[in-house]
């Protein structure tokens, strides 16, 4: 592993570049539906991509365990990440308040996260889910709060059945998990609130 | 004599702002939950509006134009200080007018101006749990709010009308929160509430003291709790402004000497200069009254 | 004709040069110096250090100094500065029992290992005003003795070999300390959070708990099992490292408040354990906090909750001066929009009210006619 892959990449101003990143954030979580341009901030080893990294710079530290998807794992990414941000890796999928996915083709079902308590439902993860694009994909039509009739983005990759999935974790609520995803220069969310259907559902 | 040390951009180090903004993006993603979060002490007193502080502070950029209001209005001494508290700590520009915006933080008022998509407003809240006066524990609260139990509001405002013949409550007026949430809007009058229904900004709310993070997010169905024999409804006023005659605004009363003078003035300081300029003028404005002296 | 009212800006920036003025008081009387107050004042600084949460002598005296002697504004301070400084690690617990002891009394044993030693206390002085410190007259050099480098066991652990008293306590195996200015408090908790709490809680406040259960208020038996004075070591884990880093030594104030129990269905008869712990020397805090944390004990002792003091959501949400002193005091911002909603509706149901006697009146009038 190259060293310098584990120590280069990080912001290169901080505060700002952190705060950019996530009014990104914020502004796409209170707008589903919405793209929120995210300029390369950050320039991570692979298999993480810059948005990811940017995202995971701006959110995690220390005090958020901090789960990997198998690619993750096993590259220099790993290390980056640790450096960058001091967060400990989670054991187990519901111990992490937030999870990395370099590949949500692949992601384990969406339940395994931590989801919350009644009491505390914001004790659950936030799912980073790094997508190729978000116009490529299948059309997901969004409702709920924050989209003022309906809206749509189309991400991809995609867990799979990612919309049955979905379905259930709004069945959760207030419990359940959320979503960023993390496209080349942009990202768009998806709040547990938000309600998801392809076209032909 | 160790020296004071140098703040960081807005005040907050990085450490904290990222424990705020993660509770922030909760608080959107479960509109109307109370996220708990540990709040700083900050440079001014807990109740002075340190929940709101935080909260902007943890989302100012270099690129927002901040307005501060309290009571509605720009120039009351706590708004002014906490908008020279930003502009020391965050160099930010600032500004009065409701439009030009993207950041507002308010106490007791939202703006009457309407407000638009990319804007989002700071509420500094004081006591966010609605229900705490009807049941002060937090352990018995969480269990209702976990169980949707809110048996116990409607009793309250059912009282009401049975011993004054309406709901009593005129400021901090509960609301539910996309069907689920029951919310506390902060002690703005319940004038402002409707405003709350839909509106195209981002609303935050901050409660320092009490720890807690609280989000509506845009176009976001916010109903004022009622019964359907006696309908939630606003205050009204009887006469317009009088320096620059809007109706269907909410009013201050000033008291104009010890006889029982007084006269209704707008809160919101701004809509009503902005009027002003725009020509509109009052039964009490100086522009009519003084060419008859 | 009505004006609105602007410039709070220069009134806001007046009334500080007003305040730096009157906190500067005459100038021809000579200004104070931070160590006259970190060595005259000492217990002042003491407090605010304590409820301050940060042990930094001339930090706390600048706080007085600044705050015109108002200890809770001066604590205020303390805690702005305070939370905004890094966070290099946690420290080892500090070992009591090592303490280079300068004061310590126990009310429970004549005599015990390691005796009685007064130390500087105001206990016994008469309190008549000595009008000899208005002279700066000379003060006598006390006498000393080295210490002796020995450990002084605590009494706990003297009352702990007849296993006449529950043990210190225990907690989850994988328990983390908690740190309550790094996380929201959350009831009900553990007693780690509770004691830190007391510990940086209002020492008025706390003392009048702490009297309450003297008086029938959640009644506990105490006895002051010891309270002790003295510096104890900082030592810091360093990972790269085998032995701990000494950071230097702090001064606290100890306090086992042993409480007679009477056993329940969870527990034999046995004494029971208050704790508290301060920066600096407040034995008026530390037993005070003794006592409350006791009181709090209730439930895991299986004792009625009856009393304010020994309710934790009341006595902990409560016991902070500072959050306490800026909820209070911002009733004097203005309300006038809420008040201005509370005069419209006191005005209609008192119309409302004036029109319902005059139909009554009315109806009453012809009913009679």
């Amino acid at each position: 592993m190259d060293q310098m892959d584990v120590i280069d990449g990080g912001f290169a101003a901080p505060v700002f570049n952190a705060q950019t990143v996530f009014r990104a954030v914020m502004d796409a979580m209170a707008r589903p539906g919405t793209v929120q341009q995210v300029a390369g901030l950050a320039q991570p080893p692979a298999p993480l991509a810059a948005t990811a990294g940017a995202v995971a710079l701006s959110l995690c530290d220390h005090d958020t365990p901090l789960w990997l998807d198998a690619g993750l794992q096993v590259s220099s990414a790993k290390s980056w990440l640790g450096f960058h941000t001091g967060a400990p890796l989670a054991a187990t999928p519901a111990d992490a308040h937030f999870a990395l996915v370099a590949n949500p083709a692949n992601l384990i079902s969406l339940e395994n996260f931590a989801q919350g308590t009644q009491e505390y439902p914001d004790r659950s993860t936030t799912l980073i889910l790094q997508v190729d694009s978000l116009t490529d994909g299948a059309p997901l039509h969004l409702e709920g709060p924050g989209i003022e009739t309906t809206d749509s983005i189309a991400p991809t990759p995609l867990p799979r059945h990612f919309v049955e999935q979905w379905k259930q974790n709004g069945a959760r609520f207030p419990r359940g998990v959320d979503v960023i995803l993390a496209a080349p220069g942009a990202v768009a969310c998806l709040p547990r609130t938000v309600r998801a259907k392809t076209m032909e559902a | 004599m160790s020296d004071i040390a140098t703040y960081n951009f807005a005040y907050l180090d990085e450490q904290t702002k990222r424990m705020i903004r993660r509770a922030i993006l909760k608080g959107i993603a479960i509109p109307g939950y109370q996220v708990p979060f540990a709040s700083r002490e900050m440079p001014m007193p807990y109740g002075w509006g340190t929940g709101g502080v935080q909260v902007t502070a943890a989302i100012i950029g270099p690129e927002d134009v901040l307005k501060v209001i309290d009571q509605g209005a720009d120039d009351t001494t706590n708004a002014v200080s906490i908008r020279a508290f930003f502009q020391k700590v965050a160099d930010v520009a600032v500004t009065t007018e409701t439009a030009k915006a993207t950041i507002i933080q308010t106490r007791h008022r939202i703006p009457e101006y309407p407000l638009t998509e990319g804007q989002t407003l700071v509420y500094q809240v004081p006591i966010p749990e609605p229900l705490r006066f009807l049941e002060p524990r937090e352990t018995e609260t969480r269990k209702m709010h976990a169980l949707e139990e809110y048996g116990l509001m409607h009793v309250k405002l059912y009282e009401d009308i049975a011993r004054h013949g309406r709901i009593a409550t005129t400021y901090a007026y509960p609301v539910k929160v996309e069907g689920r949430y029951v919310m506390d809007p902060s002690p703005t009058p319940k004038f402002d509430n409707p405003k709350m229904h839909m509106s195209p900004a981002l609303q935050l709310f901050g409660a320092g003291r009490e720890k807690r993070i609280y989000a509506v997010p845009p176009f976001t169905r916010v109903v004022s709790l009622d019964f359907e024999d006696h309908p939630f409804e606003i205050q009204t006023f009887d006469q317009p402004c009088a320096l620059c005659g809007a109706a269907q605004v909410y009013l201050d009363e000033v008291i104009l000497d010890d006889k029982g003078g007084h006269m209704f003035v707008c809160s919101d300081t701004d809509h009503c200069e902005t009027r002003q300029a725009c020509g509109h003028r009052g039964h009490l404005s100086p522009d009519i009254l003084e060419p008859a002296q | 004709m009505y004006v609105a009212v602007k410039g709070g800006e220069a009134a806001i920036a007046n009334a500080h040069r007003l305040l730096a003025d009157r906190r500067r008081g005459d100038r021809s009387v000579p200004s104070l110096r931070i160590e006259q107050i970190v060595e005259q004042l000492a217990l002042g600084v003491d407090r605010v250090m304590s409820e301050g949460s940060l042990y930094d002598r001339e930090l706390a005296a600048l706080a007085i100094m600044q705050s015109r002697g108002d200890l809770i504004e001066a604590i205020f301070l303390v805690r702005a500065y305070r939370t905004t400084l890094p966070r290099f690690g946690y420290t080892r617990p500090i070992d009591t029992a090592a303490m280079q002891v300068e004061r310590r009394v126990s009310a429970t044993y004549k005599d015990l290992p390691g005796g009685q030693l007064l130390g500087a206390t105001f206990d016994y002085t008469h309190r008549l005003l000595d009008p000899e410190l208005a002279t700066d007259a000379e003060v006598a050099t006390p006498e000393q003795r080295e210490g002796d480098g020995q450990r002084m066991a605590r009494v706990s652990e003297i009352l702990a070999h007849e296993g006449l008293i529950e043990a210190d306590g225990e907690l989850p195996e994988d328990h983390l300390t908690g740190d309550i200015t790094r996380e929201p408090l959350e009831f009900p908790m553990e007693r780690d959070i509770r004691l830190q709490a007391l510990s940086r809680g209002d020492e008025g406040f706390l003392l009048a708990l702490g009297y309450s259960t003297q008086r029938g208020y959640g009644r506990s038996h105490p006895f002051v099992g010891e309270v002790r004075i003295g510096e104890v070591e900082l030592e810091l884990d360093v990972p790269e490292l085998p032995f701990p880093i000494s950071l230097g030594r702090i001064r606290v104030t100890e306090c086992q408040m042993v409480n007679q129990f009477k056993g329940s269905a969870k527990a034999p008869p046995q004494f029971t354990r208050g704790y508290g712990l301060v920066f600096g020397q407040s034995e008026r805090k530390a037993m005070a906090m003794s006592l409350c944390d006791r009181a709090l004990r209730a439930g895991e002792l299986g004792e009625d909750i009856t009393a304010p003091a020994q309710d934790e959501e009341f006595v902990i949400s409560h016991s902070d001066n500072v959050q306490a002193t800026g909820f209070v005091e911002h009733l004097k911002l203005p309300h006038y929009v809420d008040f201005q909603a509370e005069l419209d509706l006191v005005r209609r149901m008192r119309g409302e009210h004036e029109k319902r006697q005059a139909t009554d009146q009315t109806e009453t009038r012809e009913a009679a006619e």
